[in-house]
């Protein structure tokens, strides 16, 4: 699709597509019941407040703050699990890189186990794995961290119900009314399919943004595999910041 | 100048899931190590302007039980209603004021910020919007990030006036949004934030 808009309503943020999202409410997803607002959302154009928001281009990210297979090393050992490297460009529905923007990655261990007080399941702990990572896009809104997969593991929702493999994604954009949270799973995982929680989402087209593709061009030899992951955030009509670096 | 339409469609959005805290609080899940501070627990540097404040937000759930999972993150203008702007987002060094903030919620579903109240910012009338404070609230069973808005107590006059609070028909529902200040040292202004029921808080599609 293309065309052609005219000006006149610079800065605003494309209105989100709420049928694409999931909606609050899914009750297959149990714990949305009490958890879903039952009001109507209040739609209104965002104002100055909601088209700025942070930026980390003064963040001096650590060395390893992208390298989960080392980054929780008690003792110089590696994370247990295969290892993956996990890329992606992050853009704007323009199509246009979103450069120097905060992306942030958690995840279970490779037997399904996430490193949290109230996490019950009995998979083992790593003890060289802690489950969280952080990057900051390039110029081109390239990303990219190293890991080891996750297990899939069950959780207690239908009885018997399984999470499919999957890494939790927060990105930030340039606005605030641009954050988003999202998950990403592995292309080609039969598990995707029977989740709740991937069920959420309305559409077949939707889920399959969020399977990230195996890249064998990019798998490092005899190290690790490769898998493509890009994140697409809201776009917006603005030319106020045509020349800035820090993109629209 | 002519412009594209857009070409891609938005990431659907997931739920942040019951482990939040792991990926935007590690140290306070206790994974410690990997970063030394967890990345909006400190908004005040001691360069930051403007009258110090406490503000504590509570998140309720329909069946009245703390929803102690939530992250809430806020975003707010500096003392001058002005936001951290391009040009020193793109400096080496950390702005006074960076005007964001990310806490996780304890055991009874409370987040408290320590900040400065904002000036105020123009809306898009180019009349002063009231001072507020901008929220995004995610937790396990909140498929897609709650937006909404903190305003002040002690702002009557400029609340009752304001671009985004006047577009809430039913005004009954107007107080969802409004902190109770008390007083002390700091002034801390305390909002309960109710995913549902009756004191349901506005919610709003910015």
């Amino acid at each position: 699709m293309s065309g052609i808009i005219l000006p006149g309503a610079d800065g605003a943020l494309y209105q989100r597509d709420r049928a694409w999202h999931p909606p609050a409410d899914t009750p297959t997803y149990k714990s949305t019941t009490f958890r879903a607002p039952k009001q109507s959302l209040l739609a209104l154009g965002p104002t100055k407040s909601e088209l700025s928001g942070p930026t980390f281009g003064h963040e001096k990210l650590g060395a390893l703050d992208n390298d989960l297979i080392r980054n929780f090393s008690q003792d110089g050992t590696e994370a247990i699990g295969q290892r993956l490297v996990v890329y992606g460009q992050v853009l704007d529905e323009n199509a246009r890189p979103v450069p120097r923007t905060l992306v942030e990655f958690w995840q279970a261990n490779a037997g399904g186990r996430y490193r949290h007080k109230k996490e019950g399941y009995l998979a083992a702990i790593d003890p060289n794995f802690g489950g969280f990572g952080r990057a900051l896009t390039d110029e081109n809104g390239f990303y990219s961290f190293r890991t080891i997969k996750p297990g899939a593991y069950p959780w207690p929702n239908g009885g018997n119900d399984w999470r499919p493999a999957h890494i939790h994604f927060s990105v930030f954009g340039h606005a605030f009314a641009q954050r988003l949270i999202t998950q990403m799973y592995f292309e080609g995982d039969p598990m995707i399919w029977q989740c709740p929680i991937v069920g959420t989402v309305p559409d077949k087209a939707g889920i399959d943004q969020l399977i990230a593709r195996l890249d064998r061009h990019n798998t490092a030899p005899m190290d690790a595999l490769a898998y493509r992951f890009d994140i697409v955030l809201r776009g917006r009509r603005s030319t106020m910041f045509e020349n800035k670096l820090e993109g629209n | 100048m002519l412009h594209p339409v857009p070409t891609l469609k938005e990431t659907p959005s997931q739920t942040a899931g019951p482990y939040v805290h792991i990926g935007m609080t590690p140290n306070f899940s206790g994974i410690t190590g990997v970063i030394d501070a967890d990345p909006g627990i400190s908004m005040l540097t001691p360069d930051t302007k403007g009258e110090r404040i406490d503000i504590t937000c509570r998140v309720i759930d329909g069946s009245g039980a703390p929803v102690a999972d939530a992250v809430i993150e806020i975003w707010q203008a500096d003392a001058d209603g002005g936001f951290v702007t391009p040009p020193s987002r793109d400096s080496n060094s950390r702005p006074s004021f960076l005007g964001w903030g990310r806490q996780p919620a304890d055991a009874d579903g409370c987040c408290t910020f320590e900040t400065i109240k904002p000036g105020p910012v123009a809306g898009p009338d180019g009349r002063p919007q009231a001072p507020h404070v901008s929220l995004w609230i995610v937790a396990r069973g909140i498929n897609i990030g709650l937006q909404t808005r903190l305003y002040f107590s002690d702002e009557a006059d400029a609340n009752a006036d304001d671009y985004v609070l006047n577009k809430i028909m039913d005004k009954r529902r107007r107080p969802t949004l409004i902190a109770q200040k008390q007083d002390g040292d700091v002034p801390r202004y305390v909002l309960d934030i109710h995913l549902q029921g009756p004191n349901e808080t506005v919610f709003f599609d910015f």
